[in-house]
């Protein structure tokens, strides 16, 4: 089997996968990293966003060898040690979540428009989120949480 | 997914002796067509050759008159670079409105085209603008690049390289979306280039058309309104669970028209 070196959240991490394996199963599975969520399994619903080298991608559609030499941040690497990210401050005040099956893809999804975008407007916001689905809270508070998140950010992720 | 091998070559030439070299290999590019087409079984290479290590493929160039871009260069590359919005904001345009942002940080222009979906957005594009398709072989004009439902003119092993768009005096496009994918239902490139007037169609049928009695109207009056009447035949579109043959034929014109109207500004 391959061996695959990536850095994840500031650690270089390797590990031996199959060429089939998925990104998203590789971080769950081989690193323990389940925080990343597998929703759909079909690029729909960005449940297992995480960012590749800045960006946010659909780690479900993505092998894991194609990730090889790349920088990954997932959900575990947002929070600094206890102190939990603006951004998951905002949807914890908020009521960002309800079953918080969709919430690390929506964070890792929102804080990349953040960086593109310091102060969305609502329909900004929305307009993001297409590929991002959740079937508990209706988006409204999501929408909300990262509007809040913006602003406690100050413009700068 | 069934098994395969796994080759990632630094060069073009290297990518296509890896592929001749296998039974049944793919190229792989973003990865956003043919990984979710392998997870469900319909397609499943002997090899995949990784695309992605080779610098020459990427990158945006702006060349005179015309805009370059690479194979490997994804749809956000192009909807977020200052240089293709000032040059041809209308394919800045159509790059950002493909699937979401997380789908255009991975999906490349090569990959869209070589697969050549229906209802994928490139297709308006290159046959909207009267592109030309570079390949590690020839150059193809855009007009004959696609040849039929998921086909192309690209021979078995052909690798798209590049794409160079001439810049038009003016262009929009628009389309219907499908709510959920955001693939086009219809969608309609209307552009006024140097070597005459271009409306041309994705989504509605199998391959991507030209509609030539919108363009001769245009030619005299660009306007909404001189294409009104203008209808094209339901019997040759698509019909399925999205929309039916007519409802598309009157997307055309609906989607025609507000392009121009965008178009004129
Ligand atoms: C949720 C979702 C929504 C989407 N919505 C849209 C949409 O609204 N509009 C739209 O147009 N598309 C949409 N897409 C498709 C997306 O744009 C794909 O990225 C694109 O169609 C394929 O590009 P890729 O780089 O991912 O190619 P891949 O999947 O890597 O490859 C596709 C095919 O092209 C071949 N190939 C790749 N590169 C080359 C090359 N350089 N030369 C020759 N052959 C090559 C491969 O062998 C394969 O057969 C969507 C996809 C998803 C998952
Ligand atoms: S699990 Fe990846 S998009 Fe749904
Ligand atoms: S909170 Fe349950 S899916 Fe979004």
């Amino acid at each position: 089997m391959p061996t695959v070196s990536m850095t994840v959240n500031g650690r270089k991490m390797s590990g031996e996968c199959e060429e089939r394996t998925l990104l998203v199963n590789f971080l769950r599975e081989n690193l323990g990293l389940t925080g990343t969520h597998v929703g759909c399994d079909t690029s729909q619903c960005g449940a297992c966003c995480v960012h590749i080298n800045g960006d946010s991608v659909k780690s479900c559609t993505m092998l894991a060898l194609q990730a090889e030499g790349a920088e990954i941040t997932t959900i575990e690497g947002v929070a600094d040690g206890d102190n939990l990210h603006a951004i998951q401050e905002a949807f914890r005040d908020n009521h960002g979540l309800q079953c918080g099956f969709c919430t690390p893809g929506m964070i890792m999804s929102a804080l990349d428009l953040l960086k593109h975008n310091a102060n969305p407007s609502e329909a900004e916001i929305r307009h993001h989120l297409e590929g991002n689905l959740c079937r508990c809270t209706g988006y409204h508070n999501i929408v909300k949480s990262i509007q809040a998140a913006a602003a406690a950010m100050g413009g700068t992720p | 997914m069934y098994a395969f091998k796994f080759h990632k070559p630094s060069s073009i030439e290297d990518a296509a002796r890896l592929f001749s070299g296998a039974d049944d290999a793919r190229y792989l590019s973003g990865g956003h067509t043919l990984l979710p087409s392998m997870k469900l079984r319909l397609a499943g290479p002997s090899d995949i050759v990784d695309l992605s290590g080779i610098d020459s493929l990427k990158g945006i160039k702006v060349e005179g008159d015309k805009v370059v871009i690479g194979a490997g260069t994804r749809h956000n590359d192009v909807a977020l670079s200052a240089e293709v919005r000032a040059a041809i904001p209308a394919l800045a345009d159509l790059a950002g409105g493909i699937g979401d942002f997380q789908v255009r940080n991975r999906g490349t222009i090569g990959g869209s085209i070589a697969n050549a979906d229906p209802s994928a957005d490139y297709p308006a594009a290159i046959v909207g603008l009267g592109a030309t398709v570079h390949t590690n072989k020839r150059e193809i004009a855009g007009d004959d690049f696609f040849t039929g439902m998921f086909e192309t003119a690209l021979e078995d092993g052909e690798i798209v390289t590049a794409v160079s768009f001439p810049r038009p005096k003016r262009a929009a496009y628009m389309k219907f979306p499908n709510p959920a994918s955001r693939y086009a239902v219809v969608g309609v490139m209307v552009a006024e280039t140097a070597s005459g007037m271009r409306v041309a169609v994705t989504g509605a049928a199998p391959s991507v058309f030209r509609i030539a009695e919108m363009e001769q109207a245009l030619a005299s009056n660009f306007s909404a309104e001189a294409i009104e009447g203008i209808t094209v035949p339901a019997d040759d579109l698509n019909s399925d669970m999205h929309a039916a043959a007519d409802y598309r034929a009157h997307l055309v014109g609906v989607m025609a028209k507000r392009a121009i109207a965008k178009a004129a500004g």
